[in-house]
């Protein structure tokens, strides 16, 4: 390995000037070395003398070298110190080579780790590298980082430990300034998950007022709903709605306000009441659309255009006769969909009924229909239709709704929004969307009251609460 | 759950022998016992094992409630004990381990029959109030509890792990020998209840014969600390090792060996 010549040896076989090298691997500026020798003409005596000349003397190189040098017995005790270490101790040679040991010299928790960690894997690897400890000095500490091996005899035995230490106050401040970057860095990551914990809350319990708490009781029919929020983090544009007009009379609306967030929420509400005291006013569904018309392109006009889509409806339970008259119009929606008892899925159009609160003027057309034992009126959101499903992420689509629907029918309106549920869950990730569905239905004879029933489910994006339903 | 994996457990040395428990403690694992398990393993059927978390123990089986009191590392002697069908032990603790004898011997389903308290010292904690000297001030214990919960003390902790990774067979070539490897929580955890426990009070209620072996210097068990644990337990022997420091499994491996035997023998006689 290296052939320039003797290497300069300590003249006491218990020191070892290479540890600081890590041992006796050579250290990286070796091979150049070599080669500006060679370069030179491998001058090599010249190189040595003039080392030698710098160097005093192995000694020398032991005593003053950057970093502290101890050899001790395996009890501890110290047998060889360098010159460079006491001074860092501010001790004397005498009062520490057989009266001191390497535990002695350090902190108390700097024992603690040499007994229960240092010496125990020395002693078992036969070296260790670079451990934090620190030394204890009379009017302070000083952080060092230790490496040590172990000398052992011919037959394995170990004899002595030598540990060099170097100076760390610069590596151990820097490391401290890591580890406050570090625990701000926590700090700020546990705020903002805290923020973002209590948005969610805030948002759910803003989308949940857009949202009646409750459905109410319908003579005679049966009523369910759904609402699937896609993110805990943005508000949804999906409203829907029912309620009592008159002695005689329920309306219902469900719709998409287009955009999510605050904006978005802030149309739904609008929208919302709006629909409400139209139908007071005039709950005809073609008269309750033009109004929400006005009332939007009038209140978002400019650069901030809002619309949105929406069926509103009313409807006419005959007590005589246990059927339900649907009137209904749409803006831009879906259409909605009867499931009839035998299992026949119609589709409401209206046809030419435009966005809401795009044009001054819209004009709607209405529908009507009549819902008898076991049929069922569904609207829904295009979160529906819209998710993609299977493998090539297609459109899950209104014939395959269609279809659904008709394999269940006849299907009650809280079994066809539990159903369909169901299936939104199973859509996973291919659901991007705010989802909300409204089914209304007469009971088949023999099954529900005439005081009717309610059902409500909403769900945020992945678990769904338990359903109520109203007493009877 | 099984046992024997999640606590490593190696069984050696002569299988009709009597058995010897031996538990390391803060800061290794079994490996604490290389050099001691050949003075041994002609006399005595030798049961090693790494305490959940520690060593190669199933990391996936701590958790720091159950390992954030000495208990938590006794129910672990208890399971093994059960599991291996051991009656009438001798149990070995080392430092912190000695404690956890104490409170294994002392438990209903207790299977230990002898205890030795290699280096045992119940409070670390110097509490002046009562003029007891445990060995270190609160300062210090929180100094060493700092260093393993800052990160710039990673290192000493987490030695270079190298698993056989079939993929990179020419990692397994390289594979030194790992002692002591330890994940940073579990040792924080291990250093807690090691280190800020006080269990005095349970030296008294133990029953079984007990050695308590020390050496002749120890930083981090001082010698009236031994001498207090000997006059607590009814009926303990107190040996004094010739050697110092505070892993004599390690540095007099022959003389521990040699004391553990004439005790588990004199146990034997009575």
């Amino acid at each position: 390995m290296r052939e320039a010549g003797p290497t300069p040896l300590p003249p006491n076989g218990a020191s070892h000037p290479s540890a600081c090298e890590n041992g006796s691997r050579r250290g990286p500026g070796a091979e150049s070395a070599d080669r500006r020798r060679a370069a030179r003409g491998g001058d090599t005596a010249t190189d040595v003398a003039f080392t030698a000349l710098l160097e005093d003397s192995a000694e020398e190189l032991y005593e003053k070298a950057p970093c502290g040098y101890l050899s001790t017995l395996m009890d501890g005790t110290v047998a060889r110190i360098n010159g460079t270490l006491l001074e860092w101790l501010g001790l004397s040679r005498q009062e520490v080579v057989s009266r001191l040991t390497f535990p002695d010299l350090l902190t108390g928790a700097g024992k603690l780790f040499f007994e229960t960690r240092f010496f125990p894997l020395l002693r078992l690897k036969g070296e260790v590298n670079g451990l934090a400890m620190d030394l204890a000095l009379r009017d302070g500490r000083l952080p060092v980082m230790a490496s040590a091996t172990l000398k052992t005899s011919a037959d394995g035995q170990p004899l002595l430990m030598r540990i060099t230490l170097f100076d760390a106050r610069d590596r151990r401040a820097y490391e401290a300034e890591l580890l406050r970057g570090k625990t701000a860095a926590d700090e700020a990551r546990a705020r903002a998950e805290a923020d973002r914990e209590r948005l969610q809350s805030a948002l759910a319990v803003l989308q949940r007022s857009l949202l009646p708490d409750d459905l109410p009781r319908v003579p005679g029919m049966e009523v369910a709903s759904y609402y699937h929020t896609a993110s805990r983090d943005q508000l949804g544009g999906d409203f829907y709605d029912l309620f009592q007009v008159d002695g005689a009379r329920w309306a219902f609306f469900l719709g998409d306000v287009c955009g999510k967030g605050p904006e978005a929420a802030a149309v739904t509400s609008l929208v919302r009441y709006t629909l409400r005291a139209a139908a007071l006013h005039d709950s005809e569904p073609e008269a309750a659309l033009a109004t929400l018309n006005t009332v939007l392109y009038e209140r978002y006009t400019g650069s901030d255009p809002r619309y949105c889509t929406a069926v509103f409806g009313v409807l006419r339970p005959r007590a005589e006769t246990g059927e339900v008259e649907v009137s209904l119009a749409s803006g831009g929606h879906p259409p909605a969909m009867v499931v009839r008892s035998d299992g026949e899925v119609e589709q409401l159009r209206t046809p030419g009924g435009l966005l809401i609160g795009i044009l001054p003027t819209a004009n709607f057309t209405t529908a009507g229909t009549v819902l008898r034992a076991g049929d069922t009126l569904l609207l829904h959101t295009d979160g529906l239709t819209e998710a993609r499903t299977g493998a090539d992420h297609g459109l899950y689509g209104d014939a395959a709704l269609a279809a659904f629907a008709r394999e269940r029918a006849p299907v009650s309106a809280p079994a066809l929004v539990e159903s369909l549920t169901e299936l939104l869950h199973g859509f996973g990730a291919g659901l991007d969307d705010d989802t909300a569905l409204l089914a209304l239905g007469v009971p088949t004879a023999g099954a529900g009251t005439a005081a009717g029933t309610a059902q409500h489910f909403t769900a945020d994006t992945d678990s769904r609460s338990s359903s109520h339903e109203t007493p009877a | 759950m099984d046992v024997r994996r999640r606590n490593n457990v190696v069984v050696t040395g002569r299988a009709d022998g009597p058995v010897l428990l031996l538990a390391h403690g803060f800061g290794c694992d079994q490996s604490m016992w290389r050099l001691l398990v050949p003075a041994l393993a002609d006399e005595f059927r030798l049961v090693l094992f790494d305490y959940t978390g520690c060593g190669a123990s199933e990391r996936g089986a701590w958790n720091a409630e159950r390992y954030g009191s000495l208990q938590g590392y006794a129910a672990d002697v208890t399971e093994i004990c059960e599991e291996l069908g051991l009656e009438d032990v001798t149990f070995v603790g080392h430092s912190v381990s000695a404690m956890v004898g104490v409170l294994a011997s002392r438990s209903e389903r207790n299977r230990i029959g002898s205890l030795v308290l290699l280096v045992p010292n119940p409070r670390y904690l110097d509490a002046p109030e009562e003029g007891y000297r445990g060995g270190f001030s609160a300062t210090d214990v929180e100094e060493l509890l700092t260093s393993l919960e800052a990160n710039p003390g990673w290192p000493q902790w987490l030695a270079p792990v190298v698993i056989g990774d079939p993929d990179r067979p020419e990692l397994s070539s390289e594979l030194e020998e790992v002692f002591c490897a330890a994940d940073p929580e579990v040792v924080r955890v291990f250093a807690r209840a090691t280190f800020l426990t006080d269990s005095r009070a349970d030296l008294p209620g133990v029953s079984v014969p007990t050695l308590v072996l020390r050496t002749a210097q120890d930083a981090i068990a001082p010698l009236a600390v031994s001498d207090l644990v000997h006059r607590e337990i009814p009926g303990s022997r107190l040996v004094t090792l010739e050697a110092t420091g505070h892993c004599p499994q390690l540095s007099a491996p022959e003389a521990t060996a040699r004391a553990v035997r004439e005790f588990a023998g004199a146990v034997k006689r009575r």
